[in-house]
């Protein structure tokens, strides 16, 4: 199904037309209303004059996290403060917050983007759309809403938590279609069967998941225990927020909508263009943004993109599954591994906020993983059976995770290092035993 | 008839049991019967203390992972055969026991022994049913 078939099946030709036109106006308004880009431009001595080409994209610098917060709080506007009727903002956890600005277009782009993420779910003026995302500062839950208000869904702004009530609703409204992230997606399966009510017998029939980092395994786990069509749904805050991108039926990559977004993969430590295929970091380019345009933002998601025809119809570019952030990446055997990854499977698994050591080393010639663990007061048992089945089940989710097999070793707590905080995650010893 | 038994995490680490037992010492927390499970990358210390909620607030802390486990503290007659005949009823009834070890003291002329199995209110009922002597807190303390 589509929401706008004419654009998402555009031909190639036809949409670096458009694509071209809209980056030429927003690099202009960006270079006149932003003194940011201007000095930017200034300091690698070009004008938006030398965007002749859809390629000349290139000679623009990146514009990162850091450089948004040195400008807070409205520093990236292009539009006068009477013309931004929205303001949302990312979580500030490594420093200042993020502020996006929104004009009334930007709202209505953000609506239409959204239409075609819920319609490629399946979404019809017949649904009843439970927005389990957070409604507030957060982008998600206001996204997603006009989203769905643009097709006529009946809308049940929910926003997130009171996991019981969101239950009931679902089963005494019928919801068709719920969007929220997908660890409280089987949070709440989890609730639904200790209220008694068996998820399966709920009206849902798809869901778009989102805001967080997930994997193939926790979409099936997803799709049974619900028994709906899991969705991945992609977007940030400073590009607009959800409606970046979306899976297709196909549920083989995330459609780009490239006639508001522009997306190249570099290479994360040089800053290089990388090919199709190629997995790297994503940089997003807005080309209607009025609000705030954001030109050539890293995003630290590493993905790839997907140029081959998509066999649902859509000719916007795909990128796959985001399979993690800059900041953190390791590469262990030839794969990109993440703390993170491993930090969700320990806590998938024990319940509880984990305190954990990934230690890499090569005792012959293959880089080995073993991650220690403390144990915690909630999982231990005091049976040596059910700690085995502990660690075992650590290892098990952790290499469905990341793809590797690892270690796992339960030590004290307390025992691992922390400092400032912030515990030193990696151990890597493989350069001195080469 | 259930009993708090004193459980800690133990990495198969120098000197842990050691600070475990040190720790216990210097607040004047006896050890009623002990025993360890070992496995080749850790341990589990399980105790019958004199006070063992005290003794778990300061194991934790010293950053032991604690925990208190019910178990049953069974009294059976000090002579060839004594232990097994209280086990037979357990065996006949299907019940599969997690682990046992022993106190270092006698109840009157009985042993005792700390007993846990896979279903702890069902083997109270039927040992107590079969006669068995099942020790309360109290009979513990005055081991």
């Amino acid at each position: 199904m589509f929401w706008n078939k004419e654009i998402e099946c555009i031909n190639e030709e036809q949409l670096k037309e458009i694509q071209l036109q809209r980056l030429k106006d927003t690099v202009k308004r960006a270079y006149e209303k932003v003194p940011y880009y201007k000095r930017k431009f200034d300091e690698v001595g070009i004008t938006p004059d030398d965007i002749k080409r859809l390629d000349d994209l290139r000679k623009i610098p990146f514009t990162s996290k850091a450089d948004l917060r040195e400008v807070y709080p409205f520093g990236m506007f292009a539009s006068p403060l009477r013309e931004i009727v929205e303001i949302h903002m990312s979580s500030g956890t490594t420093g200042k917050p993020v502020v996006a600005g929104y004009t009334m277009n930007d709202i209505e782009i953000w609506g239409e983007v959204m239409a075609r993420c819920l319609t490629m779910a399946g979404a019809t003026k017949d649904d009843i759309v439970q927005v389990a995302y957070g409604y507030g500062l957060f982008t998600g839950g206001f996204g997603v809403h006009y989203g769905a208000r643009k097709i006529g869904c009946m809308i049940v702004p929910a926003s997130a938590g009171n996991t019981r009530r969101q239950i009931e609703i679902m089963r005494d409204f019928g919801t068709t279609i719920l969007t929220c992230t997908p660890s409280y997606a089987l949070y709440m399966a989890e609730v639904a069967q200790e209220m008694g009510i068996e998820p399966t017998n709920l009206k849902l029939k798809a869901g778009c998941f989102g805001a967080e980092m997930w994997t193939e395994a926790m979409r099936s786990e997803i799709e049974k225990r619900f028994g709906l069509n899991a969705y991945n749904i992609y977007g940030l805050t400073e590009i607009i927020g959800p409606g970046v991108a979306h899976e297709c039926v196909e549920k083989n990559g995330l459609h780009i909508f490239e006639d508001h977004f522009i997306a190249e993969i570099i290479d994360p430590e040089t800053g290089d263009h990388l090919p199709d295929g190629k997995r790297g970091e994503l940089v997003l380019t807005t080309i209607t943004r009025e609000g705030m345009p954001m030109l050539r933002f890293r995003t630290r998601d590493i993905t790839s993109l997907i140029r081959e025809k998509c066999s649902c119809g859509r000719t916007f570019v795909r990128i796959e599954r985001i399979r993690g952030r800059t900041d953190d990446m390791i590469k262990v055997r030839g794969v990109m591994l993440f703390p993170y990854q491993i930090e969700k499977a320990i806590l998938e698994v024990q319940g509880v906020e984990p305190h954990y050591q990934i230690v890499i080393t090569r005792p012959q010639h293959l880089d080995e993983i073993e991650v220690m663990v403390e144990m915690s007061k909630e999982t231990f048992s005091d049976e040596v059976k059910h700690i085995e089945a502990l660690k075992k089940k650590l290892e098990r989710r952790i290499e469905e995770i990341v793809g590797i097999r690892v270690k796992v070793t339960l030590v004290e707590p307390k025992s691992l290092p922390r400092s400032e905080g912030k515990a030193k995650r990696i151990i890597d010893k493989r350069s001195l035993s080469e | 008839m259930k009993i708090k038994q004193l459980s800690v995490f133990l990495e198969n680490k120098r000197g842990r049991l050691y600070e475990a037992l040190k720790a216990l010492a210097e607040s004047g927390i006896n050890i009623r019967a002990l025993s360890i499970a070992d496995t080749s990358e850790f341990g589990i210390l399980r105790m019958i203390v004199t006070d063992p909620e005290k003794a778990k607030e300061i194991l934790e802390k010293n950053d032991f992972t604690v925990k208190l486990t019910n178990v049953i503290a069974m009294a059976v007659k000090d002579k060839p055969g004594g232990l097994a005949e209280g086990l037979k009823y357990l065996y006949d009834a299907n019940i599969n026991i997690e682990y046992i070890y022993a106190f270092v003291e006698k109840s009157g002329e009985k042993a005792v022994v700390v007993l846990r199995t896979e279903n702890l209110d069902k083997t109270i009922s039927l040992l107590q049913e079969k006669g068995v002597n099942l020790l309360s807190w109290d009979d513990v303390l005055a081991l």
